[in-house]
């Protein structure tokens, strides 16, 4: 891959944008009007920043910025291109989105320590834009700690003993598999490879035997524990204390995706696709992906608390994008990457939509909800598409990943995994569709609630319904997202 | 005047000693400016000395003109370029930030307090400075003293635990002595430029490796080295914050230069890893000082004996990286004296500021303590950071060499030793923070269940916190050239 490059320090303004804004919180903490448009325009800014780069990005060039030369051949090094990219248009504009319905939620329910709350979601998303450029894996893994300590007090926002319980979970999960596994794995590839640049075709080919390979190749794919890969997964429901809009940014977009993101990154630019392939290493890669889309499935059929429900459908979906890159096929990486997209837009509406209940009714499990279509139609009609999205049905985004990822298990010639991604789809439906089914139809008698129409404020509906939108309008202008999943499947494989 | 830094830097704070301990009969309030002052001057001499290093190479001093061997001279190379600034840039921020402190703790011993602390830097510094073995030894006894004069000015236990040490101390002192004496008696020298160039053709000599190994167990005692750390924990924890954040951060790494300093310069590598053929035993010795001081500061329910124990566990780090015998582990054992002292300095500043205003720092008495004093807990955050290994803080990366000198060196416990220890530090200090976050509970769920407002420690006391927890972040930063331009010429070529 020679990839014309340029220098340019917008990748780091635009990491920065968000932790420049925290002192700025911080001082207007006692006017919660300014603190609010402040991280408007961060996250204003931010998104520009992103977008700008885009047509550079279109056009084949990489954006560079190294920040400190720190060890012989590591540097802290921001480098932007098309998988990045895809990834930062996605969790920065969610940002706007969330920004709003923060406001929302966090009045509308009085909660305590909001100055925080903005802060550290703001110093979350400089590290996920981090991630999402990381030029090498030290960078990477110095944005994946960033984010791991600057969620854990949104997780445990409430500071009560179920957080404290939580917030345990969520750090021995997430920080003691990278530091476990990730760290190590880590300067093993620098002791072989002697760098930790990313390239199309991996560094590690070549270097070290074929089991250290197969070692390396699971500490990393354990140790990105965001990833929520079986059985490093159970920290994502523990996560559902947090208050719903770090739900659904963090734990159905920002943080997990960082997880699956770094995962591809480490399979297509440290070991690449031709090792893999080689050594076999796609097969176990792609049977652990499916065994975690069948159980997290499985398990979300039985679950009544609605964000629990959420989090492990967000576990089975996330494994869809592990698969598709183990496929190591062109359709299906193209799937499994566009998938982070349409599964972000897909999943921050049933999010917005099980917060936007709880604002309204104070309802937190599905069993107390028949009925509550009449209550809250924008809200539950937005949750269908949502739905509609995430099983991958038309009209809306979620269709094309999965079909993509359907040609990809062809291409492949692994059709047992084809039969698990339909499965998968069908019991998608079986946990969504009563729901849905039940909360505009039902006998009167059987309503929870009276049919006077009565949505959560404006700051929750509007959000939902815009990301509602998108996750249809993606799938007729599935635009930049998969051109730009397609230009980096193309620079990996060469198709 | 630049010429005369290397004397400068120990003169300084020896004859301000003196002039504090006059002023304070005088008037108290002249004791600190002086102080400082004095501090100022020996950390602008080191620096300055380091950039002169940087641009001219090895500086001899020869102290009032008398010539090695009869006289003493200073050297200054990279490595004690490297670890004066540090020395004296630590002592001077603790100074500083512990001004209210000392006058909460001591209002009528201020003048003794100052000198004491003027004359421990004197003698840090001079170990650091010193090309001689035996003025070394007498300023290892100026420390050592000052230090338990220090020490033991503190809670009701302090002056036994102290005294504890000072049994402990002398008896390292004595095997430092006693090693020295051997090498006098088979050279005939002190200088160590002169002893280096007279020890090659003995070294298979029985008394030149008893000489090292006295030596070296008596340096280990001093730096309180697994299983010889039993003094440290209750002499640092009952310690007043100002002596304790002064001496942790400080005396093991000065230990732990002087132990890297006979390897490498006194001795040779060679003779060190090849001739003597104990390394990879004294790397199995690091593993488990690094592995007991993790086990044993879990046991704590008490942050500053919590963080003694710590020390504990960084001093392994650093032997194990120094004796792993390749130039990776050498250099993540001499970028983690900078790095430790300073993340030491930064969590021993924090148990300052939290004593000022909670007077105590048992786990009970931290609940609440991100509502009450966001700016100290901030700095907490970060100096923990550090040493549970997170980049972009400095901790990470000297981490990261150790553990690469480890791999390259095959030595896989010693790896595993370190990331255990990481662990460790999560758990370590998220359980502080847990109290600091959660504690006290509310008895209803959600809303301000941590009434009360900030109760900050005073400024004086903050912003040199605040200062410390930023160079953490800096020194990471420039790692880079830290290793290029100074560490790598520090560690002798023939090491690969």
């Amino acid at each position: 891959m020679n990839m014309e490059t340029i220098i340019s320090i917008k990748p780091l303004l635009a990491v920065l944008v968000s932790l420049l804004v925290v002192p700025i919180l911080v001082l207007s903490g006692k006017r919660p009007n300014v603190r609010e448009a402040c991280t408007f325009l961060a996250a204003g800014i931010k998104f520009l920043i992103v977008l700008s780069m885009v047509p550079v990005i279109l056009n084949g060039t990489q954006i560079v910025y190294t920040i400190a030369e720190v060890i012989p051949g590591v540097a802290i090094k921001l480098r932007v291109d098309s998988f990045g990219m895809l990834f930062a248009l996605v969790s920065s504009s969610l940002w706007i989105v969330t920004s709003a319905y923060s406001i929302g939620y966090m009045r509308k329910l009085k909660e305590h320590s909001q100055t925080r709350y903005f802060c550290f979601f703001a110093l979350a998303l400089s590290a996920t834009i981090g991630v999402a450029f990381s030029a090498n894996l030290l960078t990477l893994y110095l944005f994946y700690e960033m984010l791991s300590f600057a969620t854990y007090p949104l997780v445990t926002h409430h500071q009560d003993h179920e957080a404290r319980s939580s917030g345990r979970k969520y750090l021995l999960y997430i920080v003691g598999t990278s530091i476990g596994f990730v760290l190590p794995a880590m300067l093993i590839s620098y002791s072989l490879a002697g760098t930790l640049d990313f390239s199309s075709q991996g560094f590690l080919a070549g270097t070290g035997s074929k089991p250290l390979i197969g070692l390396l190749c699971f500490m990393f794919l354990f140790g990105f524990a965001k990833a929520a890969i079986m059985p490093f997964h159970s920290w994502l429901p523990a996560a559902m204390v947090a208050p719903t809009p770090v739900s659904a940014l963090l734990h159905a977009v920002a943080v997990v995706k960082v997880g699956v993101f770094c995962v591809a990154r480490v399979l297509t630019g440290v070991f690449g696709t031709d090792l893999l392939f080689s050594l076999n290493l796609n097969v176990p890669i792609i049977y652990i992906a499916s065994f975690t889309i069948m159980a997290g499935s499985l398990i979300a059929l039985s679950q009544d608390n609605l964000k629990r429900l959420l989090a492990f459908s967000t576990i089975a979906q996330l494994s869809y994008i592990v698969l598709g890159i183990g496929l190591l096929s062109p359709k299906g990486m193209t799937g499994g990457m566009l998938h982070i997209a349409m599964h972000a837009f897909g999943k921050i509406t049933l999010f917005f939509c099980a917060g936007a209940i709880f604002v309204a009714t104070g309802k937190k499990n599905i069993s107390e909800m028949i009925g509550i279509g009449r209550r809250m139609p924008v809200t539950m009609a937005a949750f269908f598409i949502g739905s509609l999205s995430i099983i991958g049905m038309p009209p809306c985004g979620g269709f094309i990943s999965k079909w993509y990822l359907v040609l990809g298990t062809l291409e492949a010639h692994q059709l047992p995994i084809l039969f698990v991604l339909l499965t998968s789809s069908l019991l998608n439906a079986a946990y969504f569709m009563p729901f849905v089914y039940k909360a505009f139809f039902c006998r009167p008698e059987d309503a929870m609630f009276e049919s006077r129409v009565q949505e959560a404020p404006a700051f929750c509906v509007v959000p939902l319904v815009i990301t509602a939108l998108i996750s249809v309008i993606l799938l007729f202008y599935p635009q930049p997202f998969l051109r730009l999943a397609k230009m980096m499947v193309q620079s990996i494989t060469g198709v | 005047m630049s010429e005369q830094y290397p004397a400068l830097l120990v003169v300084v704070p020896l004859l301000s000693a003196l002039v504090v301990s006059i002023a304070g009969w005088i008037n108290k309030r002249l004791c600190f400016p002086i102080a400082v002052a004095a501090l100022g001057v020996a950390a602008w001499s080191a620096v300055g000395l380091l950039l002169r290093v940087l641009d001219e190479g090895v500086i001899v001093y020869k102290l009032g003109g008398w010539s090695p061997p009869m006289g003493i001279a200073y050297y200054i190379d990279y490595l004690n370029g490297l670890v004066l600034p540090v020395v004296s840039i630590v002592a001077l921020l603790n100074l500083i930030a512990n001004k209210k402190g000392i006058e909460q703790q001591f209002p009528d011993k201020i003048g003794p307090f100052y000198t004491l602390y003027l004359l421990m830097v004197t003698g840090l510094l001079g170990i650091v400075v010193t090309g001689d073995a035996f003025n070394l030894y007498v300023l290892l006894e100026i420390a050592a003293l000052t230090g338990y004069g220090l020490l033991a000015m503190g809670e009701e236990r302090a002056p036994l635990a102290t005294l504890n040490y000072l049994y402990m101390g002398t008896i390292g002192a004595c095997f430092y002595l006693l090693g020295v004496g051997y090498l006098y008696i088979v050279t005939g020298s002190l200088n160590m430029v002169d002893i280096a160039r007279l020890l090659p053709p003995l070294y298979q000599s029985k008394a030149v490796m008893a000489a090292f190994i006295i030596c070296m167990v008596g340096v280990w005692l001093k730096m309180a080295f697994f299983p010889l750390h039993a003094w440290l924990p209750n002499a640092y924890t009952y310690a007043n914050s100002a002596a304790s954040s002064l001496i942790a951060p400080l005396v093991t790494k000065v230990m732990i230069y002087v132990m890297i300093r006979l390897m490498l310069t006194v001795f040779t590598p060679e003779f060190a890893f090849t001739t003597l053929a104990v390394s990879n035993a004294i790397v199995w010795l690091a593993v488990i000082a690094i592995v007991m001081g993790a086990v044993l500061a879990l046991a704590e329910r008490n942050l500053k004996k919590m963080l003694t124990y710590i020390v504990v566990a960084e001093v392994g780090y650093m032997v194990g990286g120094a004796w792993l015998g390749n130039r990776d582990g050498m250099t993540g054992a001499i970028l983690h004296i900078v790095n430790d002292a300073l993340m030491t300095l930064c969590v021993f500043m924090v148990v300052g500021n939290i004593v000022y205003k909670v007077k105590g720092y048992a786990f009970e008495d931290l609940q609440g303590l991100f509502r009450k004093m966001p700016f100290t807990m901030g700095a907490l955050v970060i100096g923990a950071m550090s040493i549970i290994g997170v980049p972009p803080t400095c901790g990470f990366f000297s981490k990261w060499y150790l553990i690469v000198g480890a791999i390259s060196a095959g030595h896989y416990g010693f790896m595993a030793a370190l990331i255990f220890s990481s662990l460790v530090s999560v758990v370590l200090f998220f359980r502080v923070f847990e109290i600091c976050f959660y504690e006290p509970f509310a008895d209803h769920h959600g809303h301000d269940n941590h009434p009360g407002g900030m109760d900050e420690a005073p400024v004086s006391m903050v912003v040199p916190l605040l200062i410390v927890a930023v160079i953490l972040i800096v020194v990471g930063l420039y790692t880079g050239d830290i290793v290029n331009h100074v560490i790598q010429f520090a560690i002798p070529e023939t090491m690969v």
